[in-house]
This record gives C-alpha cells, sequence and structure tokens, in this order.
C-alpha cells in the first residue's frame, strides 16, 4: 500500500466534511424557504385579522396569534423573575453548596423532561389538581415550568462571564453582597439575560405539547377575556388543520406555518442581533 | 455605598487590626435575598412535584395486571383493554436508534468543520444556521415531513404509505442534529491548546491533529451531546405524532408506521375520561417516559463531568 500524501488527505477531509456540514445545513434553508413561497400568498391583511370562519375553513387566525402572544406574556411573566432569581442563588450566593448541587441536578432532570411529560405535569397540577380548569393560567404555568431550565442556565452563564474582580472590587468597597448583585453583576450581565428571555420566548411560541391538554382550543373563534379562558395557538392550530380537518387548501396550511414560522425565527433573530452586538460592545 | 463599616481600634500589642461590618440589612434586601434562595429550593420542589402528580394521576396502574411494560398489545379502547407497552417501546427505541445513527456521525464532521476549519465569517453563518435549525418549531416540521418527505419515501421505497419509522427517524435526526452540533463543538474547543500545539510541533497537519489528538481527547463530550441528542429525540412529540404512521404494532422495519411512547400520549389524553383505565394507563406511560429521559440525561451528565475532570 502506497503511504498516502497527509496534506491530500486533509484535502479530502476538508472537503467531506464541508459537504457534511451543508448536508446539515440545506434543510433548513429548504424548509424556510418551501413555508415562504407556498405560504406567501394566503397571508394577507385578512388573514392576520379575523377569526375563522365555517369549522377552520374559511377566515383567518386571529385568535391563535393573540393566544399564542398571550402564552408567551404568561411564560415570561411567570419563568423570568423565578429563573433568575434561581440562577443569581446559583452562581452569586451558594454556588459550592450541597443544596446548590441538588438544584443544578433538578436543573438538569426539568431540563431532560418531555415536553409532552409537563403537559401530563400541567394537566394533573393546574387543570385538576389546583381546579384552574383547562385556561390561560394553567397553560402559561406550563408553558412557564419547562422554560424554567432554559432560564436558569442562560442566565447563570452571563452571571458568571462577569469577571470576579468586578465582585471582589464591590465587595472591597463596603458593598454588601445584595448590593454587588444588584448594582454591579446584574447590569453588566443584562444582555446575555435578555438573550435568554428572548430565546425563551421563540421556545415556547412554538410549542405544542405543553398547552395540548391545559390550554389550546381546537376551535374558538373569539378573543380571550380573562385568564381562565381556553384560547387557540398557531402552533395547535397548524397541528388541528393539517391532521384534523379535511378539505382546507394547502395554501392556508402554509400560510399557518409561515406565520408561525416567521414569528420564531424573527424573535430567534433579534435575540442573535443583541448578542452580537453584546459581544462587539464588551467592556471587559 | 456603605458608611456603617467601623474600624474598631486595635488591642493589645500586636499588629492585629480587626475589620468589623455592622452593616445591617435593609428589610428590602433581606426579603429579596430571601426569594433568591426560596425560588431555587423551589426547583428541587418540582421535580418531586413532577414524579408526584405523574404518579398520583397513574393510580398505581404500574402495578396493575392490565398494563404490562413487555405486553405485546396496546388496545386501549377494546374490551377488555390491554395496556402492552412494548409496541411504544420498540417504537421509540426504533426511531431513535435510527435517528442518532443519522444524527451523530454527521453532527459530528459538521461540528468538526465549523469548528475546526471553517473560516470565521462562514463559522457565524454556519452557527446561526445551527441555532435556526434548532428554533423550527416541531409542529412546522412535522408539517412539511407530512406532506413533503413522506411522498418522497413512499415513491422512494414503493410504500403503501410513506408516513413511517424511516420518514421519521430523518425528520428527528435533524432535530437533534443542532444539540449534538453545538455541543461536539463545544467539546472539541475545551481540548487544552497544549494538545493541539504538541501535535503541531511533532509535525502533524491539522487533520491528523483531529483525528488523533482533538477527537480522542474529546470523546467524553461528544458521548454526552449524543446521549443529549438521544434525550431530545425520545422525548420529541408533535413531529413524530404527525410523520410516524401512528400503528401501535411491534415494527419489524423502518419501512413500516409505527407510534411512539410520547405520540400515544398527545394523540389519545385528549379522548380519555379522567381517572378511567386509559388515562392512567397514559399517565403511567409519563412516567414510563420520565424514568428513560431521567437515566439518560444522568449518564450524559456524568460524561460531562468526566471530560471536565479529565
Amino acid at each position: 500500500m502506497r503511504r498516502q500524501d497527509p496534506l491530500a488527505q486533509e484535502r479530502r477531509a476538508r472537503l467531506g466534511l464541508l459537504l457534511v456540514t451543508i448536508l446539515v445545513i440545506v434543510p433548513v434553508a429548504l424548509i424556510v424557504g418551501t413555508v415562504i413561497v407556498k405560504g406567501i400568498g394566503a397571508v394577507d391583511w385578512e388573514f392576520l385579522s379575523t377569526a375563522p370562519r365555517n369549522g377552520l375553513r374559511e377566515g383567518g387566525i386571529l385568535p391563535a396569534i393573540v393566544g399564542t402572544l398571550v402564552l408567551v406574556a404568561g411564560a415570561v411573566l411567570w419563568s423570568v423573575p423565578f429563573g433568575v432569581a434561581t440562577a443569581i442563588y446559583l452562581v452569586e450566593y451558594a454556588p459550592r453548596s450541597q443544596i446548590a448541587r441538588w438544584v443544578r441536578l433538578a436543573i438538569l432532570n426539568l431540563a431532560g423532561i418531555p415536553s409532552v411529560v409537563y403537559g401530563l405535569f400541567g394537566l394533573g397540577i393546574f387543570v385538576i389538581g389546583l381546579k384552574l380548569g383547562v385556561s390561560i393560567l394553567a397553560g402559561t404555568l406550563t408553558l412557564a415550568l419547562m422554560n424554567l431550565p432554559v432560564i436558569v442556565t442562560s442566565t447563570a452563564e452571563s452571571l458568571k462571564a462577569v469577571p470576579d474582580r468586578f465582585r471582589v472590587a464591590s465587595l472591597a468597597l463596603g458593598a454588601s453582597r445584595w448590593q454587588t448583585v444588584r448594582h454591579i453583576v446584574l447590569p453588566n450581565s443584562l444582555q446575555g439575560i435578555l438573550t435568554g428571555i428572548i430565546l425563551e420566548t421563540s421556545r415556547a411560541a412554538g410549542e405544542t405539547a405543553p398547552i395540548l391538554f391545559t390550554v389550546a382550543a381546537f376551535y374558538l373563534p373569539r378573543l380571550p377575556r380573562t385568564i381562565y379562558d381556553q384560547v387557540m395557538a398557531l402552533p395547535m392550530h397548524l397541528y388541528a388543520i393539517s391532521t384534523q380537518v379535511p378539505n382546507i387548501g394547502m395554501d392556508v396550511r402554509y400560510g399557518v406555518a409561515l406565520v408561525l414560522l416567521g414569528l420564531v425565527l424573527g424573535v430567534n433573530a433579534i435575540a442573535i442581533a443583541v448578542r452580537s452586538r453584546m459581544r462587539r460592545n464588551r467592556i471587559w | 455605598m456603605n458608611p456603617s463599616v467601623k474600624r474598631s481600634p486595635p488591642r493589645g500589642k500586636g499588629p492585629r487590626v480587626t475589620l468589623r461590618a455592622t452593616y445591617r440589612k435593609p428589610w428590602s434586601e433581606r426579603l429579596l435575598e430571601g426569594g433568591v434562595h426560596l425560588a431555587a429550593w423551589l426547583c428541587i420542589l418540582f421535580v418531586v412535584l413532577i414524579l408526584f402528580f405523574l404518579a398520583r394521576e397513574s393510580g398505581g396502574l404500574v402495578f396493575k395486571d392490565v398494563f404490562q411494560v413487555v405486553g405485546r398489545y396496546w388496545r386501549p379502547i377494546s374490551e377488555p383493554p390491554q395496556f402492552g407497552v412494548l409496541p411504544l417501546l420498540a417504537g421509540s427505541l426504533l426511531v431513535t436508534l435510527t435517528a442518532t445513527a443519522i444524527a451523530v456521525p454527521l453532527g459530528v464532521g459538521a461540528a468538526i468543520y465549523i469548528g475546526e476549519f471553517a473560516p470565521p465569517q462562514v463559522r457565524e453563518i454556519l452557527k446561526v444556521s445551527v441555532e435556526f435549525l434548532a428554533a423550527i418549531p416541531s409542529v412546522v416540521i412535522g408539517f412539511l415531513g407530512m406532506i413533503v418527505l413522506a411522498p418522497l419515501v413512499k415513491s422512494l421505497f414503493n410504500l403503501p404509505t410513506g408516513l413511517t419509522a424511516l420518514s421519521a427517524s430523518l425528520m428527528l435526526a435533524w432535530m437533534a442534529m443542532p444539540t449534538i452540533v453545538s455541543l461536539t463543538e463545544d467539546a472539541l474547543r475545551s481540548v487544552p491548546d497544549t494538545l493541539r500545539h504538541g501535535a503541531y510541533a511533532l509535525g502533524a497537519t491539522r487533520w491528523q491533529t483531529i483525528r488523533r489528538v482533538l477527537l480522542p481527547a474529546a470523546k467524553p463530550g461528544i458521548l454526552a451531546a449524543t446521549m443529549l441528542g438521544v434525550g431530545r429525540v425520545i422525548g420529541e412529540t408533535m413531529a413524530v405524532l404527525m410523520i410516524s404512521g401512528n400503528a401501535a404494532r411491534i415494527p419489524h422495519s423502518v419501512l413500516e408506521p409505527i407510534r411512539t411512547l410520547t405520540a400515544t400520549i398527545a394523540a389519545e389524553m385528549g379522548e380519555t375520561v379522567q381517572g378511567s383505565d386509559h388515562y392512567q394507563a397514559l399517565f403511567s406511560l409519563g412516567l414510563v417516559l420520565f424514568g428513560i429521559t431521567l437515566v439518560v440525561n444522568t449518564i450524559a451528565d456524568r460524561l460531562v463531568h468526566r471530560g471536565e475532570t479529565s
């Protein structure tokens, strides 16, 4: 066997890996491209601003858009204070304690639980256990719990990125631990925390399984009035019209997919922009 | 910032100076610090609560004869009902293994290219694309799988239906890809530069360094990435529900329709009566899933920590 030239080998490996990378990335372009091309025709002002009629076959998707926004807002409202507080505890107060180890283990497990199991849990504790019924309250609490590990992890990362000398300097000036967190650590990690929250909103907007049994309505052509109402939601709506209701035009389905995808990827793009700005402006 | 720190006068002769802080925390600070501690403790409680409510709603059906983990038939609405979990377990296992077999080589390859070969600007674009892949809602992927991929699979293999384990596995492979790519890249990056420089100094090319030095050194991290990818695939619900064909039978090949644990819960929970055997059986499936993901994630975590210490 002839010994191969290592540089030629490297060129071949590099080419092969490039092809693999393209194979991994291309479906993103295909998915986004297909949805845009086939869905754009269905999306007009009427589609976005009216309620569905005639058993989902006609009209727009306004209640689903509003429902998704309400669910995301609720999930952020519950999970952000909780998640940020937990992250502060883990990074600033008790990084090495036994309890912190347990908390970390709990977060890790929460992150690994499948979304449909969160749906079951939400049904068991909020809908039935606390008698909240199938409602916005139950659904947003379920979504919030599911997103808690995301917030905790991303916030903890941003807090850790603040250099220790900032803390030491603050403590040396006589500031208390909380004053250090409040005036030194949090302001310096704010953009990182925000990025995590924005990413959470995009994740919450696209989830279906956790809201399936806790809040989502199949067909409810009016807007929610109280937190005990059910709502329609975009992902649930897409699932419903593509599997449960026959005779719906393909362009309408693609239209719903386009609105959902646009919402989620738009929010993601914002998060990425915030992050890259943050990297440029970093002062340390 | 803190005026009440007083320096007590030196006692005795020695050079010892005692600094004593007499700062009294205002109640607002105590309250906030209490809240921070409480939030963290509650996270532990949540895990316990999830387990408790799954167990409570399953009503101990796991221990009854009608619920059989190794039973061959899942017939929840026949009379008498049969809750054999084996076909669902087999379905989950089949798509998980197939998806992992596709996703790991491709994902690790892409991670090597992105982390080691790509020029900086290209790297940024590739990373953003991977993030976008992660962000696409599973219901959108399931929708496109139903109307684009399934017909393709159907005509390619000349099958009665394209809604098969293979279609589901392909979709799932790409859904697990972001996890595998980004964690493998992290693992490669965390290999100490000294190893890399040592290999270059010995005259190794970049590719030789990657294959002989970086990959072996990053192995625990790559395994952890694989396990977390597996966890993602097992737990995925909507896409599999829409494209796996929903047939609760033990599959003989990847070209047959299957049914997974997650899809069963999502599809059937809406039709059950609260407290019925069927309802309890679905919560029991939730417990089984909880157990599986717990084991998979614990293994992943151990691997990560082993990678950190070595």
